[in-house]
C-alpha cells in the first residue's frame, strides 16, 4: 500500500474516532454514566457495523457488475426484506409478529436473503449464462413482484397491522437492536476478512471477464462467491436498519473518488470506513447536537439519490 | 505447438466453425486471414479458453485446454482479445503490471518489476505510465494492452486484431516488435490481422479462413497468391513482390464501380439475435 492510502485510511480512522468520542461523551451527565455509556457504545456499534457493511457491500458489488451506478438494493434485497415483514405481520397478526424471538427473526432474515443470492446467481450463472446485465435485471424484476406482493399483502391487513409494516419498512439508524448486534458484528467481521483476503483477486475481476480469464481467474466462481459476500452483508445492514437504496452507491462514489487507487486492499477500507463514519457523524449531529430535529436515513437517502442523479448526468455508469 | 483437432463451433442456430484440424507451429509469427466472420476471432478465442469449447480439442505444448487448470494455461499463453475497454481507473504502468499476475498472484518480486519496465519500455509506453487509461488514446490504450500480453512472459501470445486503433507507424513497430520476440527469444505468436499485407511481410506462416473452414494454409508465399486471396475475399487482387516477400495489391477501385457486394458468410447469413 502507498503512502498516500495510508495515509487517507488513517485520516479516515481518525475521522471516526472523533466522531466516535463525540457521540460518546458530549452532553454526558453525573448521574447514570455507566447506563448511558453502556447505551451509546451499543448504537455506536450498530451504526459502524451496518455503515461499513454497506460501503464495502456496494464496492464489491459494483465490481462485479462492472458499474458504477449499481448498488445490491438494486437486486431486490430491500424489496424482499419488506415482504418478509409484511409476510410475517400479515400470518401472525401484531401481537404474534412482536412476540417473535428477535435473535431467530434475525438469523432466518440473514439466511433468506443469502438464500435468495444464492439461488439467483447460482442459477443464472451456473448454468454458463455469463451475462451480468441479465442477472441484474433479473433482479430488478424480482424486486419489482417483492414489491407488488407486499402491496397487495398491504392492502388486505388492517391498518393496525399496516401500522406496523410501515414501521419496520422505512430505514432506522435510531433504533439498533442491541441483541442483533453480536451475531451482526460477526458476520460482517467474516465477510470483511474474506473480501479483504480476496482483495487481489477482485483487482484482476475488476478487468473484466477476457482480461481476467486470459490472466488465469476463475472468474466465474469469484463472481459467485464475492456475491454471495455481498448478500451477507447487506442481509446484516438491512435486518439492523432496514432498506436502504442510496446510502451504499453515496459511499461507494466516495471510496472511488477520494481512494488514490483502484485496488481492492485500499477500497474495501476505505469504503468501510467512510460508510461508517458518515453514518456516525451525522447521527451524532441530528441526534445530539440538532435535538432530534432531523431524520438521518431521509438526509442520508437524499444526499445518495442527488449523487444518483450527478453520475447519470454526467454519464459515469462505467 | 498448438493442436486442434475436430473442432466446430456454433452461436445459437449459426454454424461458426466447421470440423478444424490445424496444427500451429513453435516458434513462428501466425497469421490468421480472410474476410468478416471466417471465424477467426472464434477459433482464436476457443484457442485462448475465452469461449467454452463444444466440440473438439485443443492441445497447447500437450496441454489440453479442457482439462489443465487455467492458472496452469496462463502461464503458457497471454491472450489479448478485442475489447480493451476496463471498468476500473487504472495508470497504463498498472494495467500493465497486471500481466504479471499469473506469476505472483497478487505479490510481485523485483523479477516482477522488471518484466514490466521491459514491457513499458518495448511499447514506448514510459511517458505514459503514470497516464489513466481513460486519459489516453485509443491506440495508445491499445499499446498498454500489448504491453500487458508482452509482460506476461509466455511462451505463445495470441492476439486478436492487435493492429486495431494502431496507426501505420505503430502497427510496423508491432509487427516488428512481434518478429523479434519469434526471431530472438524464440516465442509463438498466433495474431489475427485484417490487412493482408502485414502478414505478408512479417507472417512466418499464414492460415486463410473462410466460411468457418481453413482454405489454404502454410508460408506466405504460398498462400498469399492471386487465386487464393481473389477466392477467398471474392474480389480480385493482385499479387506483386517486394524485398522478396508477397505485396498484396487491391486498390482498383475503378474496377469495383458497380461491382456486387461481397458474398455473405454463412455467419452473416444465421442472424445472431
Amino acid at each position: 500500500m502507498d503512502r498516500t492510502a495510508a495515509t487517507l485510511i488513517a485520516a479516515l480512522m481518525a475521522l471516526l474516532a472523533a466522531a466516535s468520542l463525540v457521540w460518546m461523551f458530549q452532553g454526558i451527565g453525573g448521574g447514570n454514566r455507566a447506563f448511558i455509556l453502556h447505551l451509546r457504545a451499543t448504537k455506536l456499534a450498530g451504526l459502524v457495523v451496518v455503515g461499513a457493511a454497506v460501503g464495502i457491500a456496494t464496492v464489491l458489488f459494483q465490481t462485479v457488475a462492472a458499474n458504477r451506478v449499481l448498488t445490491p438494493s438494486i437486486m431486490g434485497f430491500d424489496a424482499l426484506y419488506v415482504l418478509l415483514q409484511t409476510g410475517l405481520v400479515a400470518a401472525l397478526g401484531v401481537a404474534g409478529f412482536a412476540a417473535l424471538p428477535v435473535a431467530a427473526k434475525f438469523l432466518a432474515e440473514v439466511a433468506a436473503m443469502s438464500l435468495l443470492a444464492g439461488l439467483l446467481f447460482g442459477t443464472l450463472l451456473g448454468r454458463g449464462a455469463r451475462d451480468i446485465p441479465r442477472t441484474i435485471l433479473t433482479g430488478v424484476i424480482l424486486g419489482v413482484l417483492f414489491r407488488s406482493l407486499s402491496t397487495f399483502l398491504a392492502r388486505i391487513m388492517d391498518p393496525n397491522a399496516f401500522a406496523v409494516v410501515q414501521s419496520v419498512s422505512f430505514a432506522s439508524f435510531g433504533s439498533i437492536d442491541a441483541a442483533l448486534l453480536p451475531m451482526a458484528a460477526l458476520i460482517m467481521a467474516g465477510c470483511v476478512a474474506g473480501a479483504l483476503w480476496l482483495a487481489p483477486r477482485l483487482d484482476v475481476l475488476a478487468l473484466g471477464r477476457e482480461v481476467a480469464t486470459s490472466l488465469g481467474l476463475r472468474f466465474d466462481r469469484l463472481v459467485l462467491v464475492t456475491l454471495g459476500l455481498v448478500g451477507m452483508l447487506v442481509s446484516v445492514s438491512t435486518a439492523l436498519v432496514g432498506p436502504v437504496a442510496f446510502f451504499g452507491l453515496l459511499v461507494a462514489g466516495l471510496a472511488h473518488g477520494l481512494s488514490p487507487s483502484a485496488r481492492h486492499a485500499v477500497l474495501l477500507p476505505v469504503a468501510g470506513l467512510i460508510g461508517a463514519a458518515i453514518l456516525v457523524a451525522g447521527q451524532t449531529l441530528f441526534e445530539r447536537l440538532m435535538g432530534q430535529t432531523g431524520t438521518l436515513s431521509v438526509v442520508v437517502e437524499f444526499a445518495g439519490g442527488l449523487f444518483f442523479l450527478f453520475l447519470l448526468l454526467k454519464g459515469r455508469v462505467r | 505447438m498448438i493442436r486442434i483437432n475436430g473442432l466446430s463451433h456454433h452461436i445459437g442456430p449459426a454454424p461458426i466453425l466447421h470440423d478444424i484440424n490445424l496444427t500451429l507451429p513453435r516458434g513462428k509469427l501466425v497469421a490468421l486471414i480472410g474476410p468478416n466472420g471466417a471465424g477467426k476471432s472464434t477459433l482464436l478465442r476457443l484457442i485462448a479458453r475465452l469461449e467454452p469449447l463444444q466440440r473438439g480439442r485443443v492441445e497447447i505444448d500437450g496441454l489440453d485446454l479442457a482439462s489443465t487448470p487455467t492458472e496452469r494455461l496462463a502461464l503458457a499463453m497471454a491472450v489479448m482479445g478485442q475489447q480493451t475497454q476496463i471498468a476500473s481507473r487504472l495508470r497504463v504502468a498498472e494495467l500493465v503490471g497486471f500481466g504479471r499476475w499469473p506469476h505472483h498472484q497478487g505479490r510481485p518480486r523485483p523479477a516482477d518489476r522488471e518484466a514490466v519496465e521491459n514491457a513499458l519500455e518495448a511499447f514506448g509506453l514510459g511517458p505514459l505510465r503514470h497516464r489513466f487509461l481513460d486519459e489516453i488514446s485509443g491506440g495508445q490504450a491499445q499499446r498498454a494492452h500489448l504491453a500487458m500480453t508482452f509482460a506476461q512472459g509466455t511462451d505463445w501470445l495470441l492476439l486478436d486484431e492487435p493492429l486495431n486503433n494502431l496507426d501505420m507507424a505503430h502497427s510496423r513497430a508491432l509487427m516488428a516488435r512481434l518478429a523479434e520476440l519469434v526471431r530472438g527469444s524464440g516465442r509463438s505468436v498466433v495474431t489475427v490481422v485484417h490487412e493482408v499485407n502485414y502478414a505478408a511481410a512479417w507472417a512466418d506462416h499464414i492460415v486463410a479462413m473462410k466460411g468457418g473452414r481453413i482454405v489454404a494454409e502454410g508460408p506466405a508465399d504460398t498462400v498469399l497468391t492471386e487465386q487464393v486471396l481473389s477466392d477467398l475475399y471474392d474480389t480480385p487482387i493482385e499479387v506483386s513482390r517486394h524485398d522478396s516477400r508477397p505485396l498484396v495489391l487491391h486498390h482498383h477501385w475503378h474496377d469495383q464501380l458497380g461491382a456486387p457486394y461481397p458474398k455473405a458468410s454463412d455467419a452473416d447469413r444465421f442472424p445472431l439475435h
